[in-house]
């Protein structure tokens, strides 16, 4: 250690973690305090589109299965602002339209479509086909039947107590809405909720 | 954005960058009392430590992405709200309805604004408008045995409606096969590109409670025999003094809307061709339950001229029978 010499800065960095880890946190803080920060306090990423509104009970349910099922695995929930995109799927999709998606099923990988316009843009019937037996309508397809959401029927339990969770993320559910809830469900099948979810995808920018 | 989050994005992004180049700089002095080239007087496990200076090309690698950072950031927007000397956007971003974005797009425009998407779409509009323009000026018939009309046409059916018709327009169960000539609103060419412009909706309602049991199977047989098919006499002639019920949309002798020119989409009854299945099952789940079919509206989604060429291709599909 022939070096002692005091005006070697960094050598007080080198020789301490503790100093160190701090600094390095400090460097990376910039990313995120510039670019996650202001979203949270934005006009345009937290106010709803004019024509949204929140799921019904039954497309809570649905949401659910969509979620249980992990269709957001290949299915993304995010028109980019692209020709092509807009072109096969309609219009880009803005902030405002998943401001009371929590979490948001934007995805990040299209085996399948891009499913932020879905809604009513087939027929129930279609739906019911496609997801009993994806081939019987798309031959082509390598998506994967669920013919189990027939089968299985809501008791909506835990639904009131889903909408209430909701409405604690600042979802505007009313007390109407939450007590009639499990009446709502109850007796349906998830593929009757799974449905009502993706029918109602992307149309509320209207 | 407002003021606040926009001075806050400013002042932090280019204290970063004032302190990155700071950083820069103050690595270029050699600082730490030892000759370059020589050690730095200490080694781990064998390795030396050399006082060697940043090599040149890292450091002028590293000052041309800070003159790059500096031009991004004038020219594009990433400085708060500054919306930078290029005037350029990806999108209309916060729109809260199809009206607004509509506005935003014109405004942009008219203001000299690059918007990224909106240029795009503009480009293709140029490039292929004029090309689907020229073909909705013809007739749709003359369009049936234009090669390049069909070629496009059955681009358009791929993308669009395969998903439901299949891509060789064969349909399915409840899903119409659109290459015979069975109609549920009619073949013309102008049936068809009503069909396609507004969508339909049809309505079968369900007979269990008005017939019973007894009644839907018997009401079956008597449709059944319709199309030639071998039933129970007695049932058939039961149901048959009730068909009043369907003859409203069906017509008395079950040939269907189209045969009587009424708009309802109810299927010709008497040609052995079945939207839902024809089995003696298939027809009782019909009459106890109902049917909803749906066939979309594509004037948004495609606008007209598409559908033009798009009803082209479809009407093509019956038209070219050996």
């Amino acid at each position: 250690m022939s070096n002692n010499n005091s005006a070697n800065k960094h050598e007080i960095v080198e020789k301490n973690v503790g100093l160190m880890a701090i600094l390095t946190v400090f460097a990376i803080s910039f990313g995120a305090l510039v670019e996650i920060t202001p979203l949270m306090f934005q006009k345009d990423t937290t106010q709803p589109v004019d024509g949204l509104r929140p799921l019904t009970a039954l497309e809570m349910e649905g949401r659910d299965i969509y979620v249980r099922e992990g269709c957001y695995n290949c299915h993304s929930q995010m028109i980019r602002p692209f020709r092509d995109e807009v072109e096969r799927y309609g219009h880009y999709s803005v902030a405002g339209e998943s401001v009371w998606d929590h979490p948001f099923q934007w995805g990040s990988k299209r085996t399948g479509p891009d499913l932020a316009r879905v809604g009513q843009r087939y027929s129930d019937d279609w739906h019911y086909a496609h997801l009993m037996d994806p081939r019987s309508v798309v031959p082509e397809s390598n998506m994967p039947g669920y013919p189990w959401l027939d089968e299985n029927v809501l008791d909506g339990k835990l639904t009131a107590k889903k909408l209430e969770v909701f409405k604690g993320f600042g979802v505007p559910y009313t007390e109407e809405d939450i007590q009639g809830a499990e009446a709502a469900v109850k007796g349906k099948t998830e593929m009757q909720a799974l449905i009502a979810y993706l029918q109602q995808l992307g149309t509320h920018l209207k | 954005m407002t003021s606040f989050w926009s001075i806050w994005v400013i002042v932090l992004t280019l204290a970063c960058l004032a302190l990155i180049l700071g950083l820069l700089l103050w690595n270029l002095k050699n600082y730490v009392g030892v000759k370059e080239g020589e050690s730095c007087g200490h080694e781990f496990d064998g390795i030396e430590e050399i006082n060697n200076p940043l090599p040149k090309w890292w450091t002028y690698m590293f000052f041309a992405t800070f003159v790059w950072a500096v031009y991004y950031l004038a020219a594009y927007p990433g400085l708060g709200n500054w919306q930078g000397l290029a005037k350029w956007t990806s999108s209309n971003q916060g729109v809260t309805s199809l009206a607004e974005s509509k506005k935003a797009t014109e405004e942009a425009l008219a203001n000299g604004e690059k918007v990224q998407l909106d240029q795009e779409i503009i480009a293709a509009e140029e490039r292929f408008g004029p090309i689907f323009e020229a073909y909705a000026k013809q007739d749709i018939e003359t369009l049936a045995k234009d090669e390049k009309a069909l070629e496009i046409g059955q681009r358009l059916f791929a993308q669009n409606c395969a998903q439901c018709h299949g891509s060789d327009a064969r349909g399915g169960t409840g899903f119409p096969n659109l290459t015979d000539d069975d109609w549920l609103y009619g073949g013309t060419p102008d049936k068809i590109k009503e069909t396609l412009l507004q969508g339909r909706v049809a309505a079968m309602p369900p007979w269990k409670d008005a017939l019973g049991e007894q009644g839907v199977k018997e009401m079956t047989a008597y449709v059944l025999s319709l199309s030639g098919r071998k039933v129970n006499q007695k049932d058939a002639e039961a149901g048959k003094a009730k068909f009043a019920m369907c003859a409203a949309c069906h017509g008395m002798d079950g040939k269907g809307s189209v045969a009587h020119n009424l708009p309802f989409g109810a299927p010709n009854l008497t040609d052995n061709i079945w939207l839902y299945g024809g089995s003696q099952r298939a027809v009782e789940e019909t009459l106890n339950h109902g049917r909803a079919g749906v066939m979309p509206a594509w004037k948004d989604i495609l606008g007209e001229d598409k559908v033009h060429l798009l009803t082209a291709y479809v009407y093509s599909l019956s038209q070219n029978k050996q």
